[in-house]
């Protein structure tokens, strides 16, 4: 072990002995590791296998989209959010459209809406989906992942039916949607979530109350509320911490004020009470989604676009505008100087903000529950480093 | 031809030969059966392109691995790095000399006369003790192919099945110890015999002696959950994360080789090795048309079966949850079982078949009440603060 640093005598954070004349080892985790979702690094300091200190390492997928924004006009952004939360591009555009007009004061038709949550809905079904699939693979289950991506891969299918990308949607614009949805493609999406509930079921079965994957996730790496409000923690993680803060119900945008959805909440602040968030979510985007279903099968009539003028040049100011992104509050803040490009766009990625709490969570725990907390954090990296 | 010669020098290479080649080529078909299996529990296809329906996707990996360079990271222990798999490889062939796959019987040769041997390599009469101290040996390797290897993911591996395998013997071995207990023999063709004498399988008063003996195999064979040692999404690929080519294909081959050991020992000390179901059962004597190392074979099927089952449906414990595991359960339960074994033993088979009962009525008895009172799911959401 050349590299193996001579250090002073450390101790174990909880344990509390002094350890006599041994030496904590440096582990570098990642950015090529199975379990680091991407280019995430990990410089670790372990004792055996016990975790002293976790130190995340980023900036392996930084391709300066922020500066990237300020050269290209406002319609021309919406593809390159795409590339934030690669698992979940209709958030993404749906936050920075939110931004553009808000500060335009733009009026999106309530069937643009309409369409808007449905896909959000979708989006974060998939996204979840995708998060227990690895969450899972991550401590051990393989089996999980195969069963979620069945059902990931059908909306994914829907996705490509209705703009043609299967990840990269680029599916809203400015004021509203490019598109009307294609003939049929409701009732697909309704024949999918009528059968999705029983589909949360099997995950549930494989899961929920197995032994092993409770040992594995319950009391490990808690965060709890006020540490999250602290961190600035949102999403899953803080609604698995006992706090009760959506922006679809705290600041409601688009339709979710009219729409019936519960948020749902978990006390215990550890990884197996946010796996309980996110499946529990999981059915509660059924819901959104079936009631959206039905209010766009009531009014198959009216516009998807706003009045956005020809050319999209905001008055000088700025803005900021949030939705509640499967990972947390996504949150885009536009400063205007009156020309046709953002003079500053600035990303408020929840990936990101929740990765910096890893540290804290991940303190004395075990190198298998640093895996665990990784997974439970839910990050992508396009998200974290843009 | 001599018959000292014949019997001891031709007939047993014949065997050696023979069954380190089956060995090895049931161990590589079992790579094969396990991807086809698991990837009917996951709702997808599985190899099906090489060969009829993917039957010789197996005989392309190992072409591969062959033909694969043979890397040894800078600065590795290269003596001890080449060791390694060999030391994992031979203990895991050599057990296959004391494993009966069938009764003793005649056989015409061709140009020899009649020959009467076992399909066995030899029978030992301290068979089951020689086999748990050679396969023992084959923790060396692994641990040496983690030191060996200049990784700290392939050290922590090593360190970890050190941990795990010497945990996980003392278990196996007293679940053994009960095994012997009721056959009152030690050599496994003995073992056999007995169940034939006693009209009785011992899985029925060996129970839990079984169950520890199955969960230990498991642990001892690096599989899901117990698959710390390589533990992909941990340590990448644990102890053989610097190896590549054939000698990974070797470590490989060995963990295949050791389940099938592991199912083979299950199947012979608890489920009657070859002997057919209800062996003394009169009007089932049809079944004795089927060969007995078919049934040895079928029962070990089952085995191999149960391991893939396994893989498909657990996550992975972890080290100080298997560590505490081993100590705090199933070594005490694997002592205390022994204790009942032994007494029961000491009446003779009439105290075998006590025990049976007790054993499979409270095992009954025990599903009923779990069953009801599982935990309901929780579905109502808590309030927030």
């Amino acid at each position: 072990m050349s590299e193996e640093r001579a250090g002073t005598a450390a101790s174990v954070p909880d344990s509390g002995e002094p350890m006599l004349g041994l030496r904590e080892m440096e582990l570098n985790f990642g950015p090529q590791h199975p379990s680091t979702h991407g280019v995430l690094r990990l410089v670790l300091k372990v004792d055996g296998e016990r975790i002293v200190s976790a130190r995340p390492d980023i900036g392996y997928l930084h391709r300066g989209t922020e500066k990237l924004f300020e050269t290209e006009t406002y319609p021309m952004v919406i593809p390159h959010t795409d590339r934030l939360d690669y698992v979940a591009a209709a958030t993404n555009n749906h936050a920075y459209c939110l931004a553009v007009e808000k500060l335009l004061a733009l009026e999106v038709p309530k069937k643009a809406q309409y369409i808007r949550v449905l896909l959000d809905e979708l989006q974060r079904i998939s996204s979840h989906l995708l998060w227990l699939a690895t969450a899972a693979i991550d401590l051990g289950a393989i089996t999980p992942f195969f069963y979620t991506f069945r059902e990931r891969e059908v909306i994914l299918d829907l996705f490509e039916d209705y703009c043609g990308a299967r990840l990269t949607l680029n599916c809203m614009r400015i004021g509203g949607l490019l598109e009307e949805l294609p003939p049929g493609w409701i009732e697909r999406v309704r024949a999918f979530t009528e059968v999705f509930d029983k589909n949360i079921d099997e995950y549930e079965d494989l899961l929920t109350e197995n032994r092993i994957w409770k040992q594995r996730t319950i009391g490990i790496g808690i965060l709890t509320g006020e540490q999250c409000i602290e961190w600035g923690v949102t999403g899953p993680p803080l609604r698995g911490a006992g706090v009760k803060w959506d922006i679809r119900r705290a600041i409601p945008y688009e339709c979710y004020a009219d729409l019936d959805f519960e948020i749902p909440v978990y006390p215990n602040a550890d990884t197996y009470d946010r796996y309980l968030v996110r499946v529990a979510e999981l059915r509660q985007s059924r819901r959104i989604v079936l009631q959206c279903c039905d209010w766009l099968a009531k009014n198959p009539e009216g516009e998807i676009r706003g009045k956005v003028p020809r050319v999209i040049k905001p008055v000088a100011g700025d803005v900021y505008a949030a939705v509640e992104a499967p990972k947390g509050e996504l949150g885009f803040y536009l400063v205007s100087n009156g020309s046709n490009k953002p003079y500053r766009l600035r990303v408020r990625p929840p990936s990101f903000i929740n990765l910096q709490a890893l540290p804290e969570m991940a303190k004395g725990h075990l190198v298998a529950d640093l895996v665990a907390i990784i997974g439970t954090i839910d990050i992508v990296l396009g998200e974290v480093d843009r | 031809m001599n018959e000292a010669l014949l019997y001891n020098v031709v007939i047993p290479a014949v065997k050696a030969i023979v069954s380190v080649l089956v060995v090895a080529t049931v161990a590589g078909i079992l790579t094969l059966i396990e991807r086809r299996v698991l990837a009917r529990l996951q709702v997808r296809q599985g190899p099906n392109r090489v060969g009829w329906n993917g039957a010789l996707q197996w005989v392309a990996d190992v072409v591969k691995l062959i033909f694969k360079e043979d890397i040894v990271p800078a600065h590795a222990e290269s003596a001890i790095h080449f060791l390694a798999p060999i030391l994992v490889m031979v203990p895991a062939l050599t057990v296959y000399a004391f494993i009966p796959w069938g009764p003793e019987g005649t056989f015409r040769v061709p140009g020899l006369g009649m020959i009467r041997t076992g399909p066995y390599g030899t029978d030992v009469n301290v068979g089951l003790l020689l086999l748990v101290a050679i396969t023992s040996i084959g923790v060396y390797g692994i641990i040496l192919g983690g030191w060996a290897s200049n990784s700290k993911y392939a050290l922590m591996g090593g360190l970890r099945s050190a941990a795990q395998l010497i945990s996980y013997e003392v278990p196996m071995g007293f679940a053994l110890v009960a095994a012997i207990l009721m056959s009152r023999s030690l050599s496994l063709v003995g073992i056999v015999e007995a169940q034939k004498a006693a009209h009785l399988w011992f899985i029925f008063p060996g129970l839990l002696a079984f169950f520890l003996y199955f969960v230990s195999g498991v642990a001892e064979t690096n599989r899901i959950p117990f698959d710390l040692p390589e533990a992909e999404s941990e340590l990448v690929a644990g102890f053989h994360t610097e190896y590549s080519g054939f000698r990974w294909a070797v470590f490989f081959l060995s963990e295949y080789a050791n389940m099938i050991t592991i199912s083979a020992i299950a199947t012979t000390l608890f489920f009657g090795g070859w002997l057919r179901p209800f062996p003394n059962v009169a009007w089932l004597s049809f079944l004795d048309l089927v060969p007995g190392i078919v049934w040895f074979l079928l029962k070990v099927s089952v085995f191999l079966f149960v391991y893939i089952w396994f893989r498909g449906t657990f996550p992975r414990y972890r080290f100080d949850q298997l560590m505490a595991l081993g100590w705090k359960i199933l070594i005490p339960l694997s002592i205390g079982n022994v204790v009942l074994v032994a007494f029961a033993a000491l009446w003779g088979i009439p105290g075998l078949k006590v025990l049976s009962v007790v054993l499979w009525v409270a095992l009954v008895g025990g599903f009923v009440v779990l069953s009801r009172s599982t935990p309901k799911r929780r579905t109502v959401l808590a309030e927030g603060v």
